[in-house]
C-alpha cells in the first residue's frame, strides 16, 4: 500500500491524482493521507517530477462533467471522498469512459450522493444564514454567524454578492469568514460565535411573524424537522419558539373549536320569522316577542321591536339591539342611541316623529368575563329576522327609510352595500326611497387617525338630507 | 396599535393561504444597481413552521378589514377577529428589513377589500411600486389580485410582481354562490384570462429583446379549499385541469378547510382533511408531470380519491390489464405509470438501459420502493407470478392491511412549495 500525501483541496488532490494516474497506480494500491499544512506538500514531489506527471496525464481523456462533480465532492467533509474520486477516475480512464452515464453503478451512486450532500449544504447556507445589523464606523454592517457541515462558504460567494449587492456584510464560520464591501469578496481566518453581534428589534419582529404564520390546527412536527434540521436550530432566532409553539398548538386549536362550538348553530336552527297576516303594529310586537326563527333568542333577554308613531313618515333602521337595548327592551337607548339623539338634534329632527327599529331584533353577543361583547349578526340571522322588518315597513309605508350601517342596508336592499361609498345617497328599495348612512356606533369605534368631531359632522350632514328627502 | 401587534394580526390573517412558492421568477441580480435583491429561479425556503410549511416570503395582508362576507374566510365582514391595517410604507419597510437579514425571498401581499376593489388594488400596487421604483427592490413579489379591480390596475400589478394570483377557493359556481355571495366565477375566469395575456406578452418581450424590463409577472396561481363543501375530488381535479389548460396556471393549491375562529355555521367544524389534501396534491402532480388526465384519477362511481393509497397505485389497481410493464422495453410514458417509479428514476432507468439491461438489484440501488413496484414490473431477471395480477382484491390487500390502519386525518409528510 502506497501513501499519497497531498494538500486536502481539489487542486492538491488533482495534482496528486494526476501523478498517481501517470504512474499507473491502481486505486487499491493507494492510501490517501491529508496534509495538515500546505508547505509539506512540496517535500514529496520535486517540481520536475510533477511537471512530467502533468504532461503524461494529458493523454487521459477525462469528461468535463467528472471535473465539475469532483470540485464539488472535494468540499465534502468525509475522509473517504479522495479515494472514491480516484477510484472513479481510474475506471473512467481504464475502459469505462461512459461510466458517469450509468446511474445505477454503485460508485456513481455514491459519488452523486456526496455531490448532492454538498449542494444541499450550500443551499442550507443560502436559506439559514441570518444577518444581524450593526455598524462599522458610520456605515451599516450586516454580520451572520453560520456553521456549515461541509466546506461550502466559497461556493455561495456569488449568491450573496449578487443578492446583497448594496450592503456591507460578513459571514463568519468556524473555518473561514467571507466579507463583502460592495465591490469585492474577501476571506479571513475563522471566527467564533461570540464575534457576531446580538439580535436587534427586527429579529423580534421576525420571531413574531414566525409565531403567527403557521396554523395550529395542522401541526406536522416531523415534516418540519425533515427540512429544518435540529443542528440548524441553534443559529436560527425563530427556533427558540418552536418548542413552545408545538406545546401550545393543541390547546389553541381545542380552545378555538370549543369557542366555535359555543357560537355554532346548525343551518336547521334557522327558519324564517312568521309575522301574523293582517296584524297591526301592536300585534306584530307581541308575536315577535316569542320569535324562534333563529337561535339568538336563547341568549338574549328579550325581543327589541321597533318603536314610534303609527303615522311616522320616516323609519330609521339600525343593525341590532345592543347590551343596553336588550335590557331595556327599547331600540337605540344605549351609547349608540346617545350619538343618534345628538346627531338628530343637530340636524333639527325630532326623534319622537320617527319610527326606529333594527334589522335584527335580538341581541347577538359573546360573553367575555362578565361582559357581553357585541357580535355582528350573520347573514342567516339577518335573513331569518327580515320578515319582521318587512312587515313593519309594509304597514308604515314611510316616505323615506334611513338605513344605518351595512347590516340594515343589506337587509333592506337585499344586496351588499358599501356604506363608505354609498353614504348620503338615496337608493331605491322595494319599500321605497332608502337613504344610506353610517351606524352611529361606528362613531364610537373610530380608528385613532379619524377625528370624532369631523365624523359626527359628516353624519349630521347625512341626516340633514332626511328632511329634504322626506 | 404598535407594529408587533399589527404584524401578529395580519400574519394570522394570511396563514390560510397555502402558497409560499418563489420559483419561476425572471432571473436577476442587484449587482451593479443601487438596489437590493435577486431572483435565482429556484425558490429558497428560509424556514419551516411547526405545520411543516415552508417560509419563503413575508406573507401578510395589508389589512384584514373586509366588506365581503365569504363564509369560509376568517376575515369576512361578519367575523369578529381583531382587525388591523398596515400603511404601504410599513409593509415596504418590513419587507426590506426582513430581506436584508436573509429571512425571506420577498413579499406575498394580499388584502381584505376595503372601500372598493379599486381602492384596495391601488394600495397593493402602491406597495409593489414603492419597492420596485423607490427602493430598486429586485427580490420576489407575489401580489394577490382583487378580481373586481379595473384592468389598468391588474395590468400594473403584473408589471411589478413575479407572480399574481386570484383565489378561486370553491370549484363550482353553486358553491361560490352559497358561500361567497360577492364572488363570481365568470369574473374570476375573465381576470385569469386577462392575466395570462399579460404574462404571455411579457414572456414574448423577454424572448425578443434583451432589454425587456426585469420585472414582469411570469406566473399565476390559485387556491381551492378542500372539504368546505360537498365538491368531490373529481370536481376539484376537473376544475384544476381546466385552469392549468385555459389559463396556464403554474400551480393550483389545495387547502384543507381548517376550522377558523368565528366560523360560519354553514361550514364543517372538523379537523382539516389533511390526508385528502395530500392525495389531491399527489393527483395534481400526476396530471402535471406524469401525463395523467383528471378523468383517469377518479371513477364515476367513486368520485373521491382513495385515502388509503396514493392515486397512482389506485389507478394501477384499476388497470391491471396494462401490467406488468417491461422495464427494459416500455416507453417513457408507460414507465411513468408504474407505482413507485418517480420521474427522476424513470430517466435514470432510460439512461442505464442504453448500456445494459436493467435488473432487479439496479432498481434497489435507485431506491425504488420495491414492495410497491414489484407486482407491476418485469425485468430481465424477474417476472411477477401470473396469478398475482389476476386477484385484484388480494393485491389490494397487500397495500391496505387491516393492521396498518392509517390515520386518515393524520399528518402526511408533504412538501408544499
Amino acid at each position: 500500500m502506497q501513501q499519497v500525501r497531498f494538500e486536502p483541496t481539489f487542486e492538491g488532490w488533482r495534482n496528486a491524482a494526476r501523478e498517481s494516474l501517470a504512474r499507473g497506480l491502481p486505486p487499491e494500491a493507494l492510501s490517501w493521507v491529508e496534509l495538515t499544512s500546505p508547505q509539506s506538500a512540496l517535500d514529496l514531489t520535486s517540481a520536475n517530477e510533477s511537471h512530467k506527471a502533468a504532461a503524461t496525464s494529458s493523454q487521459f481523456r477525462i469528461p468535463r462533467t467528472y471535473i465539475e462533480i469532483a470540485k464539488t465532492v472535494a468540499l465534502h467533509s468525509s475522509p473517504r471522498r479522495w479515494a472514491l474520486l480516484y477510484h472513479v477516475l481510474w475506471r473512467l480512464t481504464h475502459g469505462e469512459s461512459k461510466l458517469l452515464e450509468v446511474p445505477v453503478d454503485p460508485d456513481v451512486i455514491e459519488l452523486m450522493q456526496l455531490e448532492s450532500a454538498v449542494k444541499k449544504d450550500a443551499y442550507r447556507m443560502r436559506a439559514f444564514v441570518r444577518f444581524r445589523g450593526t455598524r462599522l464606523g458610520e456605515e451599516p454592517w450586516f454580520v451572520a454567524w453560520y456553521e456549515p457541515e461541509h466546506d461550502t462558504l466559497a461556493l455561495n460567494q456569488k449568491f450573496f454578492a449578487e443578492r446583497f449587492a448594496n450592503m456591507r456584510w460578513s459571514i463568519l464560520t468556524p473555518a473561514r469568514c467571507m466579507h463583502w464591501d460592495g465591490t469585492v469578496i474577501t476571506f479571513s481566518p475563522g471566527a467564533r460565535k461570540v464575534h457576531a453581534p446580538a439580535g436587534d428589534g427586527v429579529e423580534q419582529l421576525w420571531v413574531e411573524y414566525y409565531s403567527h404564520i403557521f396554523n395550529p390546527a395542522r401541526i406536522k412536527p416531523a415534516a418540519m424537522q425533515a427540512q429544518l434540521l435540529k443542528r440548524n436550530w441553534k443559529n436560527l432566532p425563530e427556533a427558540a419558539v418552536i418548542e413552545p409553539l408545538l406545546r401550545e398548538a393543541p390547546r389553541r386549536t381545542a380552545a378555538m373549536i370549543a369557542r366555535s362550538e359555543f357560537l355554532r348553530v346548525r343551518e336547521t336552527d334557522y327558519g324564517l320569522a312568521q309575522p301574523p297576516v293582517g296584524a297591526d303594529l301592536q300585534e306584530l310586537r307581541s308575536a315577535a316577542a316569542g320569535c324562534r326563527a333563529c337561535p339568538l333568542w336563547k341568549t338574549a333577554t328579550c325581543t327589541v321591536f321597533g318603536e314610534g308613531p303609527r303615522d311616522a313618515h320616516i323609519v330609521l333602521v339600525g343593525e341590532q339591539p345592543g347590551d343596553g337595548e336588550d335590557r331595556a327592551g327599547k331600540p337605540f337607548v344605549g351609547p349608540a342611541g346617545q350619538v343618534l339623539n345628538d346627531a338628530l338634534a343637530q340636524a333639527g329632527i325630532d326623534r319622537r316623529v320617527l319610527y326606529v327599529t333594527n334589522a335584527v331584533k335580538h341581541f347577538k353577543f359573546e360573553p367575555r368575563g362578565k361582559r357581553r361583547m357585541h357580535m355582528t349578526p350573520a347573514q342567516q340571522e339577518i335573513a331569518a329576522c327580515r320578515p319582521w322588518l318587512e312587515a313593519e315597513l309594509r304597514l308604515l309605508e314611510p316616505s323615506l327609510i334611513v338605513a344605518l350601517g351595512a347590516t340594515a342596508a343589506r337587509s333592506i336592499l337585499q344586496t351588499p352595500v358599501r356604506v363608505t361609498q354609498e353614504r348620503g345617497r338615496v337608493l331605491k328599495s322595494e319599500f321605497g326611497s332608502t337613504l344610506v348612512t353610517l351606524h352611529p356606533s361606528a362613531l364610537l369605534r373610530l380608528p385613532p387617525d379619524k377625528d370624532f368631531r369631523a365624523e359626527l359632522d359628516a353624519f349630521v350632514a347625512d341626516l340633514r338630507k332626511v328632511r329634504a328627502a322626506a | 396599535m404598535d407594529l408587533h401587534r399589527k404584524l401578529a394580526i395580519l400574519a394570522d390573517a394570511a396563514k390560510y393561504d397555502a402558497s409560499c412558492a418563489t420559483n419561476g421568477g425572471v432571473k436577476r441580480t442587484s449587482r451593479g444597481t443601487p438596489g437590493i435583491g435577486s431572483v435565482t429561479g429556484t425558490g429558497i425556503c428560509h424556514s419551516f413552521t411547526p405545520d411543516g410549511r415552508c417560509v419563503s416570503l413575508l406573507k401578510v395582508l395589508l389589512t384584514n378589514y373586509c366588506i365581503y362576507d365569504c363564509l369560509y374566510c376568517v376575515n369576512r365582514v361578519s367575523s369578529d377577529v381583531p382587525r388591523a391595517r398596515f400603511t404601504p410604507e410599513e409593509v415596504v419597510q418590513l419587507t426590506l428589513d426582513f430581506y436584508r437579514r436573509n429571512y425571506i425571498e420577498g413579499l406575498f401581499l394580499s388584502s381584505g377589500i376595503v372601500k372598493s376593489p379599486d381602492y384596495t388594488m391601488e394600495q397593493l400596487v402602491a406597495v409593489a411600486r414603492k419597492l420596485r421604483v423607490e427602493h430598486e427592490f429586485r427580490g420576489y413579489i407575489h401580489l394577490k389580485t382583487i378580481v373586481e379591480a379595473s384592468s389598468g390596475l391588474i395590468e400594473e400589478a403584473t408589471r411589478y410582481a413575479d407572480r399574481v394570483s386570484i383565489n378561486m377557493e370553491l370549484p363550482t359556481s353553486a358553491d361560490l354562490q352559497r358561500l361567497a355571495p360577492e364572488k363570481n366565477e365568470a369574473r374570476i375566469r375573465a381576470s385569469m384570462g386577462e392575466i395570462r395575456q399579460h404574462i404571455d406578452t411579457a414572456a414574448e418581450e423577454r424572448r425578443k429583446h434583451k432589454s425587456a424590463p426585469p420585472f414582469a409577472a411570469a406566473s399565476q396561481s390559485t387556491q381551492l379549499i378542500v372539504g368546505a363543501t360537498e365538491a368531490s375530488d373529481h370536481t376539484l381535479l376537473q376544475t384544476s385541469s381546466t385552469l392549468y389548460r385555459d389559463y396556464k396556471l403554474s400551480r393550483v393549491y389545495y387547502s384543507a378547510f381548517s376550522p377558523i375562529p368565528h366560523a360560519s355555521s354553514k361550514l364543517p367544524l372538523a379537523p382539516p382533511p389533511l390526508m385528502r389534501e395530500h392525495r389531491l396534491y399527489q393527483a395534481d402532480w400526476l396530471m402535471r408531470y406524469y401525463g395523467f388526465e383528471a378523468t383517469e384519477l377518479t371513477e364515476p362511481r367513486a368520485p373521491n380519491l382513495d385515502l388509503r393509497m396514493d392515486p397512482k397505485l389506485a389507478w394501477a389497481l384499476r388497470n391491471l390489464h396494462l401490467f406488468p410493464v417491461n422495464v427494459n422495453t416500455a416507453p417513457r410514458h408507460m414507465l411513468l405509470r408504474v407505482p413507485g417509479f418517480g420521474v427522476r428514476n424513470v430517466d435514470r432507468i432510460l439512461q442505464s438501459r442504453r448500456w445494459h439491461s436493467v435488473r432487479l438489484h439496479d432498481l434497489v440501488r435507485l431506491k425504488v420502493p420495491m414492495h410497491k413496484a414489484l407486482p407491476f414490473i418485469e425485468t430481465s431477471d424477474y417476472t411477477p407470478r401470473a396469478q398475482e395480477l389476476e386477484h385484484v382484491e388480494r393485491l389490494k390487500a397487500r397495500f391496505v392491511r387491516g393492521d396498518e390502519q392509517i390515520d386518515l386525518f393524520g399528518a402526511p409528510a408533504l412538501k408544499v412549495g
